[in-house]
């Protein structure tokens, strides 16, 4: 019982710093409406980043997390580059980028693994200031971080940028007509968003302390499930800060539902099979629905 | 006010598809100009709107606001000076968005964008205002979303906002012709009053003769992209609708066909 005590809880930390990454796929799939597939390239860039500068440079760790932030908006950038200054379409733009970043990272890293051993990371800093327990030390810096991620995120889509870049996923002829350059917003929201995943993918390092090529396969599509999950459980709220909210706390039950299954003897590698599964099912519920009130409404004899 | 200097726009130049839609057009319109624009299937009036807003380059020739060449300046450019109003309700408004906001946005249409607040409390008053002159009640729905609204809801919605900051030009593509007659009659005489008040520059395209030749100051009626007919003043106001049918095999030698053309 402690055992799955002590996995919950690390599910939890685990939840909370992807969860970070779940509030950039947030942006580019349901504010922007695109896929943004650059996601799996730029998590795993950020952990690389933040690898090698915690452990060859010695970097302090916040430090390591800001340039692994900078290095996720970076990829965005050249995402968003493709996609609105050549007009690739925005899924395979970011299959570009992903690909690529694969070589890049290998490269950045120089392996395929980086330990961060013995090296400060900022759960270790906080541990020794505060001397509390390293599981509730972690989840204290992922609320922590989470809330302060959703805030700004809350406040930034407020603003009159923000407002034009929302009402670009929403109708872009109108925002245009409004005098909004559309390429610049849409390349704005993917920069914005791969920051986050650039972000948690250094914070995710940082708590497993290793960085690994293979860290963000798949990424997004936790992303995606993660946003289903808290969408039905917190459907009802409607705010644009509830949202956000239900976004982060999807991926703490996404993986906290990992840790169950996986307890109850599951493949840790089927869960990737389990994840695409619940996103195919969510993203087919609305159109068999929609399929079968047409059948249902028809009528041979008129109205 | 506004120069249309003769402008040519060919579409999918050397396909099959090729389709020569503005063929040397020209028109100059003065300031507080309310002109209705008329045509067949095909005569380049929607292009033309699209080539003044710029939602397509054109091939040839120069557009001029004000003194201001705007050929070929980017669509969100040009935004600084027109106000647009579709054909289709839905385009001209974010439905996922709130009604106040989807105002913020239009009343910051050619200012430039920073990090403060979308919508600032003071504006809340002024939207509440300028929507009770709609007189659809809509004032009281600040917060609802944009999608909950009807066609012509949206529609009047979106006249209102092209117009909250005043443009140079008002551009209206048969905003009307996508609503049921009543409400598109309702949505007419709010854009009469609004052209009006605010003194617009102002070119519709519309689909109904009768609305062309009662509104308005100016009557223009367009053939295979250009203006093939430029009518004004008392004379305009004396037209029937048997003169225009008639002045127009004059000028182009066929019958007038399209295919939405109300002609009583």
């Amino acid at each position: 019982m402690s055992g799955l005590i002590l996995s919950l809880q690390d599910a939890v930390v685990q939840g909370l710093l992807w969860g970070i990454m779940v509030l950039g796929v947030y942006i580019t799939y349901k504010l922007l409406d695109v896929a943004d597939l650059t996601v799996d390239g730029s998590f795993a860039l950020g952990g690389c980043v933040c690898a090698v500068m915690v452990v060859n440079r010695g970097m302090n760790p916040w430090l390591a997390l800001l340039i692994a932030t900078a290095a996720g908006m970076a990829a965005g950038a050249v995402t968003g580059f493709l996609h609105t200054v050549f007009e690739i379409p925005a899924i395979l733009a970011g299959i570009l980028t992903q690909i690529g970043l694969w070589s890049i990272n290998l490269r950045i890293m120089g392996k395929s693994n980086v330990p961060l051993l013995k090296s400060e990371t900022i759960m270790s800093q906080f541990i020794e200031m505060t001397g509390i327990d390293k599981q509730i030390a972690s989840i204290l810096i992922g609320v922590m971080i989470a809330v302060v991620m959703i805030v700004f995120l809350y406040w930034l889509f407020g603003t009159e940028i923000g407002s034009a870049m929302r009402a670009t996923g929403n109708n872009e002829a109108m925002i245009r007509a409004q005098g909004v350059n559309t390429n610049l917003t849409k390349l704005l929201a993917l920069i914005i968003s791969n920051g986050l995943v650039g972000l948690s993918g250094g914070l995710v390092c940082q708590s497993q302390k290793y960085a690994d090529i293979g860290m963000g396969t798949g990424a997004i599509v936790v992303g995606l499930a993660a946003i289903v999950i808290g969408e039905v459980l917190m459907g009802k709220l409607r705010s644009f800060g509830s949202k956000l909210t239900s976004a982060v706390i999807g991926s703490v039950i996404y993986y906290a539902i990992r840790a169950v299954v996986i307890r109850m003897g599951m493949d840790p590698n089927d869960m990737k099979l389990l994840s695409a599964i619940i996103v195919a099912i969510a993203l087919c519920i609305p159109v068999m629905m929609r399929k079968w009130r047409l059948r249902r409404s028809y009528t041979e004899g008129g109205i | 006010m506004l120069d249309i200097i003769n402008v040519n726009k060919t579409f999918n130049k050397n396909t099959i598809n090729e389709k020569k839609a503005l063929w040397g057009l020209n028109l100059h319109l003065n300031e507080g100009d309310f002109v209705t624009v008329i045509g067949g299937n095909g005569a380049g009036k929607s292009t033309m709107l699209n080539m003044i807003a710029g939602v397509y380059p054109i091939d040839s020739g120069k557009i001029v606001i004000d003194g201001v060449n705007i050929s070929r300046k980017p669509e969100y450019q040009r935004a600084k000076y027109i106000g647009r109003v579709f054909q289709d309700p839905m385009m001209g408004t974010a439905a996922g968005m709130e009604i106040q906001e989807n105002m913020a946005l239009a009343y910051r249409r050619g200012r430039k964008r920073g990090l403060s607040w979308g919508i600032k409390p003071s504006e809340k008053d002024f939207y509440r205002q300028a929507l009770e002159k709609l007189g659809l009640g809509l004032q009281d729905r600040l917060t609802n979303k944009v999608g909950l609204l009807s066609g012509g809801q949206r529609q009047a919605l979106t006249l209102l906002m092209a117009t909250l900051q005043r443009p140079k030009l008002l551009l209206l593509d048969e905003h009307t012709a996508a609503l049921d007659p009543k409400t598109a009659a309702k949505v007419l005489s709010i854009t009469k009053e609004i052209v009006e008040e605010q003194h617009l520059t102002t070119l519709m395209i519309t689909h109904n003769m009768r609305d062309a030749i009662e509104i308005g100051n100016r009557l223009v009626m367009m053939h295979e992209g250009r203006v093939i007919y430029d009518v004004a003043g008392q004379e305009k106001k004396n037209l029937e609708v048997e003169d225009l049918l008639k002045k127009f095999e004059e000028a182009s030698g066929k019958e007038f066909a399209n295919d939405r053309m109300m002609l009583s």
